[in-house]
């Protein structure tokens, strides 16, 4: 650790006002749907009733008569370019399945047809105008029906690309092994093996999905839209489109929360395609039904893991194996499948042989994407919880037989060299990780002796605790790249200009911290842009947990590039050697003396050999350093009603240097809840003919204020040295925790497994009617 | 059309039967109401009419003749942020700010009624109001710190 060096931060580990603070506290026309919209068509999109159809036919004429309707959109007026909706680095791991509008449908949610008329309800009779026939084809409504022989074929279009085995309905498989499994099985004293199953689950984002388009004065589009990845829609627009990227712009403004549901191009086609042919603005905003039903999901998936350890306690292997229902369409079908392994297995890298195996299917269901966690979320229930049978059986603490087997700093792990982003990975050691402080803390502030095994009765209520830990990374090494542009200005302060996405996790605010960090000035000082296509340079976006490692270590670039140049401009004013000057305070200081940062830009920019102060710089990072989670719980289970509550729940993280010590609490938090309704009462539901039952927030529960109670997060003292500033990821991991922690807790209490998500009480009542635990 | 005082301001608009409050105040330009749902159950919408925090997605605007309402445009006054804002951006309680401006007008409402009150007590004051970004931790500090600011003590 350079401890010196982090003692003397000034911005860098501070809790900084937010940049866009004082905006968002008062309501600032910050978001896509802000702005004046008299003039804009409305965009209203038909979706399938049924879950598996051939179009047989559009009759669009009634609808084009609706008075006020300015277009109709379906397959036969409109690009039929084999695309995919994920966003993410060209050429994308995920099959080209999707049309703007295809002649089937696969889905109940599906898009059959668009209208763009004068006002919603124009648009909505124009919707009801439509006659469309179906032929309807028979559904695969479940995850064990995909394969069967003789299942219907979802995508049998044949100018789809990048599918694995599309009559098998098959979209990606991943089989990977370390060592030789086999024999580690042999050698083990004790062998467990546990399946795990999640549900269907839906990010809900408090802002739905919306897009404002329009063009320019020279015919330009302009996409206003909310999004976690501008540059990958701007690129995937003039795909589907069949127009130049250089006619696509893409805005992004304020976000309002995307957890991997907006690293899509959901809308942005659609509205492009009307103001396109109508010359018009156009929104297109999701609805709170349609963003359940008809955005995305995170991959349900059932996980088999089975562990085998010597009697005192050291892993011979893991063999893990996971089939992804990715539903109607790919999106995200691989990368999320490889990552329930690849973030997992490397945690426990003294079991030396290790297998990672996995299919991701199609169901004509609605479909998965990207979801904070991407597949390790669903990879650590099952994982976690046969560590926890495992630790049991050998009659271990669960804490103690973590230690003995988790990675530690200078380590690594064959995995990380064999899967990586749906292909191979890169070799990597583990630079930092500070798990045992992390454990010794959690232990601590949850009183783990005080509760374990303790079972404490209050009338039908039992009390237990569990534990889990976890592992994630930071970007997607060799791939994600983040740029960052700052320039000087003449009164000392810098336009940073970034194409990473502050979707609300504060990132403009850290990356601002970073370049006042270098550049020896407050934040107030750092003048923050992000994410408009035209203005800043590239950046995948926010996903996988890339952006303060990533893009934060290109800012630190840009502004050290910028810092020699300030210093060139100010050694003869100060008359000494570039060696000894610094940037402290707004100046320039050097042995000589002083001068201000506004006194050496005024001279670049109007006195001597005058440039514009300003650089460019990019980072692909050659590794992903993993932030560590040690989680804990303290959970109260109603044997009577089967009830759940979490009475108090501690994360302790490794993340690194926090750039923003609050934010990255926040992060933390906000993934723990959201976490603790993905493992509590989360679940979307279908009816027989595969129709979501319940998409609203009424009755799909996501945690209010009072079902989250008493959370401790706390960060350990960390130094990752690849880092930008010793930091390291913390976007996506809190959200691993709380569903194997919380099983586990559960089991402490009474005694029964949980295997199935989301843990309602009428499946924690059929485990104790199972177990025969039932209340007395 | 229909009478309204929003944020001290008379007004005379246009309200279409089937409008609710929200759909005006949002045609009208004042957007830090936000549509999380239109069903009422997100609190994005929240807004002060007569006092109370309500959602303006389930008040129809023709109901709402005559009230007078108060949006997050209305909080502060010539440029000064009221203690709860102040408080939310001290405390790192503002993520996205999607449901910020809910659960300032909420936090107020209650604060209005309430001068000291215990978590639980803000808990339940927020519990209409979904936050999906921060859980919750940071808000209810937030609004611990404002209603010690109101009372003079910070
Ligand atoms: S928009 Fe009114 S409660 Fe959600
Ligand atoms: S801050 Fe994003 S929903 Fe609350």
């Amino acid at each position: 650790m350079r401890e010196p060096e982090r003692r003397a931060f000034a911005v860098v580990g501070k809790n900084a006002r937010k940049v866009d603070g004082r905006g968002l506290v008062t309501g600032g026309p910050l978001f896509v749907a802000d702005v004046d919209l008299s003039q804009a068509l409305i965009v209203k999109m038909l979706w399938s009733p049924l879950a598996h159809a051939r179009i047989v036919s559009i009759e669009t004429s009634e609808a084009e008569r609706v008075p006020g309707v300015a277009l109709v959109m379906t397959h036969a007026n409109t690009p039929p370019t084999r695309h995919t909706t994920a966003g993410q680095g060209f050429p994308e791991p995920s099959p080209y399945d999707a049309r703007m509008f295809d002649t089937k449908v696969r889905y109940v949610g599906d898009r059959v047809a668009a209208v763009a008329a004068e006002t919603e309800e124009a648009a909505e009779a124009a919707l009801t105008a439509l006659r469309v026939e179906y032929e309807e084809l028979p559904a695969i409504l479940a995850i064990d029906d995909a394969r069967r022989p003789g299942a219907p074929i979802i995508h049998d279009e044949a100018d789809a690309t990048g599918i694995y085995d599309a009559r098998r309905n098959i979209v990606a498989d991943v089989d990977i092994d370390v060592g030789d499994v086999a024999a580690g099985f042999a050698q083990s004293d004790l062998v467990v093996e546990t399946t795990c199953e999640t549900q269907y689950a839906q990010h809900t984002p408090i802002e739905p999905h919306v897009t404002l388009a329009s063009l320019d004065a020279e015919g330009r589009l302009i996409l206003r839209t909310s999004t976690q990845v501008p540059f990958h829609v701007r690129r995937i627009v003039a795909q589907a489109l069949g127009i130049p990227v250089s006619r696509v712009r893409v805005i992004k403004p304020r976000i309002g929360g995307g957890f991997g549901a907006k690293q899509e191009v959901l809308l942005e086609d659609v509205a492009g395609w009307v103001a396109l042919r109508t010359g018009r603005p156009a929104l297109f905003a999701l609805s709170r039904a349609e963003e359940f039903v008809s955005s995305r999901t995170r991959h349900p998936m059932r996980v088999r893991v089975k562990l085998g350890a010597t009697k005192d306690g050291l892993l011979q292997a893991i063999d893990m194996e996971a089939v992804s229902n990715t539903g109607a369409y790919g999106a995200h079908g691989l990368t999320v499948l490889a990552n329930t392994g690849s973030k997992t297995l490397p945690l426990y890298n003294k079991a030396k042989n290790a297998r990672f195996t996995g299919q991701a299917v199609y169901t004509n269901l609605p479909v998965g994407g990207a979801y904070r966690g991407y597949g390790a979320t669903q990879g650590y229930f099952a994982l976690e919880t046969a560590m926890d049978e495992a630790a049991e059986a050998l009659g271990l603490d669960p804490i103690a037989f973590r230690r003995l087997n988790a990675i530690r700093a200078g380590e690594g792990s064959p995995i990380f060299e064999k899967l990586g982003e749906g292909r191979e990975g890169v070799p990597q050691t583990v630079k930092s990780c500070e798990l045992e402080q992390c454990l010794a803390i959690g232990a601590e502030k949850i009183g783990w002796s005080a509760w374990r095994g303790k079972r404490e009765r209050s009338g039908s209520w039992v009390q237990g605790v569990g534990m889990s830990i976890m592992m994630q990374g930071s970007g997607i090494p060799q791939i994600d790249m983040g740029a960052a542009t700052i320039k000087m200005n003449e009164d000392g302060s810098f336009n940073l200009l970034i194409g990473a996405t502050d979707l609300g996790t504060g990132s403009d605010t850290i990356l601002g911290q970073i370049a006042a960090e270098v550049l020896g000035v407050p934040l107030e000082k750092i003048l923050v842009t992000s994410s408009d296509t035209d203005v800043t340079p590239f950046d995948v976006g926010a996903y996988a947990s890339s952006t303060t490692y990533v893009s934060g270590m290109a800012v630190q670039r840009a502004a050290e590039q910028v810092r020699e140049q300030i210093f060139a401009v100010a050694a003869p004013l100060l008359g000494g050697d570039r060696q000894d000057l610094r940037l402290r305070g707004g100046e320039v200081v050097g042995r000589a003396g002083a001068v201000s940062l506004a006194r050496v830009c005024e001279r670049a920019m109007y006195e001597t050999d005058q440039f514009q102060i300003g650089a460019t710089a990019s980072c692909v990072p050659t590794e992903s350093p993993p932030p560590f989670l040690a989680n804990f719980a303290r959970v109260a289970v109603d044997t009577e009603t089967g009830f759940v509550r979490v009475l108090h729940y501690v994360a302790v993280a490794d993340c690194g240097v926090a750039i923003h010590p609050r934010l990255a609490e926040g992060q933390l938090e906000g993934a723990i809840v959201n976490g603790i309704g993905y493992a509590l009462t989360e679940e979307m539901q279908f009816s027989s003919r595969g129709r979501v039952r319940n998409p609203s927030l009424f009755d799909y529960k996501v945690p209010g204020a009072l079902d989250a109670l008493r959370l401790d997060v706390a960060l350990v003292d960390s130094y990752e040295p690849t880092g930008p500033m010793g930091a390291k990821s913390v976007g996506e991991i809190g959200i691993n925790g709380p569903i194997p922690t919380i099983a586990n807790a559960i089991y402490d209490a009474v005694g029964v497994r949980l295997r199935q998500t989301p843990f309602t009480p009428e499946r924690v009542l059929a485990a104790l009617d199972r177990a025969g635990v039932g209340a007395e | 059309m229909i009478h309204l005082t929003v944020n001290g301001k008379e007004r005379d608009w246009d309200a279409l039967p089937g409008d609710t409050l929200l759909d005006v105040l949002r045609r009208e330009g004042i957007t830090g109401v936000k549509k999380g749902c239109g069903s009422g159950d997100c609190g994005a919408c929240t807004v002060l009419l007569g006092g109370r925090a309500v959602n303006a997605c389930l008040v129809l605007a023709a109901k709402a003749d005559g009230a007078e309402v108060v949006t997050i445009e209305g909080v502060s006054s010539d440029g000064a942020l009221h203690p709860v804002q102040e408080s939310f951006l001290e405390a790192g309680a503002v993520q996205c700010g999607y449901c910020t401006p809910g659960m300032v007008l909420s936090a107020i409402a209650l604060l209005a009624r309430n001068a000291s009150p215990t978590e639980h007590e803000i808990r339940e004051a927020i519990s209409g109001n979904l936050c999906r970004c921060t859980g919750y931790v940071k808000q209810v500090e937030a609004i611990e710190r404002a209603a010690a600011r109101l009372r003079g003590e910070r």
